[in-house]
């Protein structure tokens, strides 16, 4: 690959970096992240990796742009409300860089797609910025069998969390958190409200982790939980270890096969209230 | 007694098992939370036997996950 003059400009402030340089900035344009949920955590990560120059984004969601995302899902402007996400995200990201082949999967990943999905372009790292357990477990479980690395992520409030999965180098997401909660078990953004820049800043943790997996530097946040309170403005990180026992990527795994766990579609919240999904 | 709780040195008059511990420290989403003592995750069946010391260090993980449940199309 020879690069061309706007692209040695568009690229300088990397190229000139000692852990990226020409051979780095290649390795970017190469490179393949597959983001499912473009919300409040993918908006910010596509957008990066976009303009970073990763030269293959896949782009997973079933949803429409909602006037009440636009809070915080930044790839997405008021001209796009009503507009597929995947294809609001694809336009705001080419614009941004014309290098950046963007690839859309309209529909939600489920048990029946995602590793069609993750195998359509063989991505090499996968981002989780989903807004439900059921699908969080589903991009774990197949990340884990089909040995990809993924960045797990949630967001809630002034609260945010994030870990990276790395086959065969440290704990999954099952390893922390055995199974989803029931429904209604824990509060959503919805319910508890979100504090727009959390995406932000989480999300945008996430695309830095794609981006030093695929230059292959630094330390990464496999084996650590990083979790982020922006009401003390603390950072955490914590040590977490993989479990042998652990049901997917265990020593003896129980869970071979993908589960769509119940997606209760909360016509009734704890207070009685109807409530419409939303991404976060 | 000192447990350090997410970072935070916490005093304790007695020892404690983990899920009085979580009782005392009226912790969140008890039923779902994540707790790792001293860097290893304990297993829910363990809660009530399983003490927690002067010098331990105990991290509560919470489920963070976002929107909400939605049905899938």
């Amino acid at each position: 690959m020879k690069f061309t003059n706007e692209q040695l400009e568009r690229y300088s402030r990397h190229i000139i970096l000692s852990d990226v340089g020409v051979s780095g900035q290649k390795k970017l344009l190469n490179g393949k992240v597959l983001i499912i949920g473009t919300g409040g955590l993918g908006a910010p990560a596509a957008m990066y990796l976009g303009a970073a120059g990763v030269g293959t984004i896949g782009l997973v969601d079933a949803d429409s742009v909602d006037l009440s995302n636009l809070q915080r899902q930044i790839i997405h402007g008021t001209q796009d409300v009503g507009k597929p996400k995947v294809l609001s995200g694809k336009e705001t990201i080419n614009q941004m860089n014309p290098d950046v082949d963007v690839v859309t999967y309209h529909e939600y990943a489920t048990s029946a797609n995602i590793l069609d999905i993750i195998r359509d372009r063989d991505y090499d790292f996968i981002i989780d910025g989903t807004d439900n357990f059921p699908v969080k477990f589903l991009i774990n479980d197949a990340c884990v069998m089909l040995k990809k690395p993924f960045s797990h992520a949630g967001i809630i409030r002034f609260q945010g969390q994030t870990m990276t999965f790395l086959p065969g180098e440290g704990p999954c997401y099952r390893c922390v958190f055995k199974n989803p909660p029931p429904p209604d078990a824990v509060p959503t953004c919805q319910q508890a409200g979100v504090l727009g820049v959390m995406g932000g800043v989480i999300g945008t943790i996430q695309a830095a982790e794609a981006i030093k997996y695929l230059l292959g530097v630094g330390d990464l946040l496999n084996g650590s939980l990083l979790t982020y309170d922006a009401a003390k403005m603390e950072f955490r990180k914590i040590k977490i270890t993989r479990d042998p026992e652990c049901a997917v990527c265990g020593d003896h795994p129980t869970i071979t096969h993908l589960i769509d766990y119940e997606l209760k579609a909360c016509s009734f919240s704890p207070a009685g209230r109807h409530e419409e999904s939303k991404e976060i | 007694m000192i447990i350090t709780i997410n970072g935070k040195q916490n005093s304790f008059e007695a020892e404690m098992s983990v899920q009085e511990l979580l009782e005392k420290t009226e912790v969140d989403m008890q039923e779902y939370v994540t707790v790792q003592l001293n860097d290893e995750i304990i297993s829910r069946k363990d809660f009530s036997s399983i003490p927690v010391r002067d010098g331990d260090r105990v991290e509560f993980l919470y489920y963070m996950g976002g929107g909400q449940y939605k049905k899938i199309a």
